[in-house]
């Protein structure tokens, strides 16, 4: 096995992992601040990835526009999943939230399913945005370049958002203590709103991502970057943004690395693999790589 | 300052106050003392709007009301607004955040910045290791530095009434002194305080006027000096001598 | 002691069921009669998931593979000689087997049970919905392993050609037994440490309940009936694939669960009756309208505003009255 296949493999790790990365992030963000495990989260990537090929391919916007567009639409969505089903039921038992959660999410599927059919589509960027890139050993499209400094742009900003803004600091209050941050004056609808919103925006412009690197997208798409974000996000310990962000890019190294580098018959098994770690990592590693701790709230 | 009418609360089934009344005047240190599960902390919680009175009126009069209004159906940011500031049970120290957040976090819904500067300055006087620690995560203060950063908290929301619970809990008797002493300057500088504790003695001789509120309900009440020399109080709450 | 429950009522019932049984077999026409088998074998995989789910309050959503597990390995055993030698490739042992369904089936829930046990004593240390998402990769890995064990399961493909062996007689004797162990165990001493644990898990180990072997069994005699389920389900489809035991069946049975009521005997089996019949009616309404996806969203729907509205269910943990006699 040469270096330059093994350059070529971290390479196409470091696009999944983006998009790991991206969709944990949410992930993380809504556990931290409402202990809630939000399976409809993989759902926006999927509407994420629709609009992107409504308003790139049939409308024929130019891409930093759709991109724009895309982080919107993934906030609105956010926004009302929060508002219709999450808000009524909280303080509810964790497992209640996660049922809802699994609730949203098949009924965001379906009514993908109703209104686009489950036909899969195809999906192409402009040209510009396919061309391949030589560096070295390493090829890759230039889509995946804006991918990757996308996610890191977005990610970066986000940082800075959290902890260098009063809205994000009042986010990180939240999460720590509800009650007392109610005493501070804090809006917590807002700050959880704004929490959604923002990790929805993120799923949203990964599903763009989602499309743009598998060329072909389906209203069940979601089901696959969902669940590994949430692999992503345990991984990196549930609650904290840098370990989210840690855990996609972990995620997606090792799974295309598993693919790669060991003989064929294994990668059929690749889930069975992504899935095991999850539940091991929940036995032995509960907090993750960066978690801090956080208790289960009673 | 606050008149609290005839309130009921539950919490779930339980009913825990069953019509509590006092009234805490403008200026004054007031405090409340009872056992454990009297409801003191229900009291403070259902002021500052974490929890809704079944029945009953609270009202406020401050100078950010206009007159007399009743805060009893407030959410608990619109009660901060008003100048009614709660210091929780236990502190609420935001361990992730830094000192200076936890501070800053205090004064969120201002928005005078030259305001906000100077009792970030203030504080940082009356309790000079909040300021040498500023970078510090909240969670790494010991006990009594964190009561000290909830306290200044409180204060950089610039309070009128600033509701204290337990403030002693957990503390050594010198901290507790200073921050005592530190309590009648703030009461000097123009804060009415309502200050519930467990430890009694420490309580009345601060406060001007003190009530005892047992499983529910006031079942005493008068200036602290009377309260100090009841034969109940003394053999209820400061050790029977 | 007496079970502080009615008698009477239950014989009646019983034999109310046996003469619908009786009645269906001789009135309705094929197409009605398997929606009625599915029925059935919604009750039983709701019934028994809320002895795990409800008693015990551990939000497993491995239920469909323990079905999967129990419906390969039924239909393994049931699988003719001759078609086995066709298709698969199996131990000496196993390929010249051919068992009847009863054996087969007790077979199927006993492997699904055993795999309980396995795979409950690292996961059942995990609690609420963390125990949910690790069950759900369970389910996951279940699907993916059979999918790629191509000598026993012909992998994606799946076993098809199965014998019809699946009836009306199957199913509901197999729906009054799993009501009659969940009933018994409801109402036993077992049943009461259930609930403890449900409530106050820390109280329970107080008064002296051994918390983890409840927990261990209560997974395992719910997925027991799984396996059963599945076994009757493969034999009625005549046909087994992995996809059949998907997350979104899961998602189904947890939905009877917790609309009828997480530990109610009666609530499952009702919630599991009127979604399955709703389920069947809607899906030629989906193909003859185009409307794809409309039963699911009812179904979410239906969820979502009992969990904000009423989150114990319709029946609570609670029986209806007739059913249970009064203490005495
Ligand atoms: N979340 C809750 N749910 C149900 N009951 C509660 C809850 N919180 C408190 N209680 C009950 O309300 C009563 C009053 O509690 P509260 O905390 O107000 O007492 P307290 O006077 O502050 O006691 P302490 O001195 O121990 O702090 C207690 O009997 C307590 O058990
Ligand atoms: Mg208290």
């Amino acid at each position: 096995m040469s270096s330059g296949y093994i350059a070529q493999q971290i390479v196409n790790g470091l696009i999944l992992g983006s998009m790991y990365a991206l969709v944990a992030i949410g992930f993380s963000m809504i556990y931290g601040i409402i202990r809630l495990i939000n399976f409809a989260h993989g759902e926006i990537v999927m509407i994420g990835a629709f609009t992107t090929l409504g308003l790139l391919q049939y409308l024929g916007l130019p891409f930093p526009l759709v991109a724009l567009a895309v982080l919107i639409v993934g906030a609105v969505v956010g926004i009302l999943i929060e508002k219709g089903a999450f808000r009524p039921m909280r303080g509810a038992p964790q497992v209640t939230g996660f049922i809802a959660s699994l609730g949203v999410s098949i009924m965001l599927q379906n009514l993908g399913i109703l209104f686009l059919t489950a036909q899969p589509r195809n999906f192409s960027f402009p040209d510009y945005l396919q061309r391949v890139i030589q560096v070295g050993p390493v090829s890759f499209r230039s889509i995946d370049a804006v991918i990757m400094s996308i996610a890191l742009i977005l990610m970066g900003a986000l940082l800075f958002l959290v902890h260098r803004t009063k809205l994000g600091m009042a986010m990180r209050a939240t999460a720590e203590n509800i009650d007392v941050a109610r005493l501070m004056g804090i809006n917590i609808n807002r700050t959880i709103m704004a929490t959604f919103a923002m990790g929805s925006a993120l799923a949203g412009i990964a599903g763009l991502m989602w499309g743009g690197k598998f060329g072909q997208i389906d209203p069940l798409l979601g089901f696959v970057p969902g669940l590994k974000s949430f692999v992503a996000a345990v991984i990196g310990g549930v609650g904290s943004i840098p370990g989210a962000i840690l855990g996609g890019y972990i995620l997606g190294l090792a799974e295309v690395l598993f693919v790669g580098l060991l003989p064929p018959i294994y990668s059929a098994f690749r889930d069975a693999f992504v899935f095991s770690t999850l539940i091991l990592i929940l036995l032995i590693l509960p907090n993750g790589i960066l978690g801090k701790g956080m208790e289960e709230r009673v | 300052m606050l008149q609290i009418a005839d309130i009921h609360v539950y919490r779930g089934k339980t009913h825990v106050l069953k019509g509590v009344r006092l009234d805490v005047r403008k200026g004054e240190i007031a405090a409340l003392i009872g056992a454990n599960g009297a409801g003191k902390t229900t009291l403070l919680r259902t002021i500052s709007g974490l929890l809704r009175p079944a029945r009953g009126k609270i009202l406020l009069e401050g100078s950010r009301t206009a007159g007399r209004m009743d805060i009893s159906r407030l959410a608990p940011e619109g009660i901060t607004k008003l100048g009614v500031i709660h210091c929780p049970e236990g502190r609420g120290i935001f361990s992730q955040l830094t000192v200076r957040e936890n501070l800053m976090i205090g004064a969120y819904l201002r928005s005078d910045k030259e305001g906000i500067a100077a009792d970030y300055e203030r504080v940082c006087t009356l309790f000079p290791i909040l300021g040498s620690r500023s970078n510090q995560a909240g969670g790494s203060l010991s006990g009594g530095e964190q009561e000290m950063l909830a306290v200044g908290r409180a204060l950089m929301g610039r309070p009128e009434l600033l509701l204290l619970d337990e403030p002693s809990l957990g503390l050594g008797p010198i901290i507790v002194d200073t921050l005592f002493a530190t309590l009648a300057e703030i009461n000097a500088q123009g804060v009415t305080l309502l200050l519930v504790e467990q430890n009694a003695v420490k309580a009345l001789l601060l406060a001007h006027r003190a009530w005892v509120l047992e499983i529910g309900r006031v079942t005493l009440s008068g200036s602290s000096r009377e309260l100090i020399d009841d034969e109940n109080v003394k053999k209820a709450y400061l050790g029977g001598t | 002691m007496a079970a502080p429950s009615n008698r009477a009522w239950h014989v009646v019932l019983l034999v109310a069921g046996g003469l619908l049984v009786l009645v269906a077999r001789a009135t309705v026409n094929e197409y009605i009669l398997s929606i009625i088998n599915f029925v059935g074998i919604y009750i039983i995989l709701a019934v028994s998931l809320n002895i795990t789910n409800g008693f015990t309050g551990l939000f497993s959503l491995g239920h469909p593979g323990f079905m999967a597990i129990g419906g390969y390995v039924t239909a393994v055993l049931t699988f003719p000689v001759t078609r086995k030698a066709m298709f698969l490739e199996l131990p000496r042992w196993l390929a010249g087997l051919q068992l009847p369904l009863l054996p087969a089936l007790l077979a199927g829930g006993l492997c699904a049970a055993l795999t309980a046990f396995v795979v409950g004593i690292p996961v059942l240390r995990l609690k609420g919905h963390y125990l949910a998402v690790a069950t759900m990769g369970f389910l996951i890995i279940v699907q993916v392993l059979i999918t790629n064990w191509e000598s026993v399961t012909r992998g994606p493909l799946g076993l098809n050609g199965l014998p019809a062996l699946t009836t009306l007689w199957w199913v509901y004797p197999w729906v009054a037994v799993t009501v009659y162990a969940a009933w018994k165990i409801k109402f036993s001493s077992f049943g009461r440490s259930m609930l403890a644990i449900r409530e106050d898990p820390l109280a329970a180990q107080c008064i002296g309940i051994h918390l983890f072997k409840t927990r261990v069994l209560s997974l395992a005699i719910g997925a027991f009936f799984a396996g059963v389920a599945g076994g009757l389900w493969a034999h009625l489809v005549t046909a087994i694939t992995p996809a059949s035991f998907s997350l979104v069946m899961a998602f189904n049975i947890v939905v009877m669960v917790v609309v009828g009521g997480t530990g109610s005997i009666s609530g499952s089996f009702v919630a599991a009756v009127i979604f399955s019949v709703i389920t069947e009616f809607f899906r030629p309404l989906e193909e003859s309208f185009d409307i794809y996806g409309i039963g699911e969203i009812l179904m979410a729907a239906v969820l979502i505003l009992i969990l904000i509205y009423r989150p114990t269910g319709i029946f609570g943990s609670r029986e209806p009255r007739f059913l249970v006699a009064k203490e005495s």
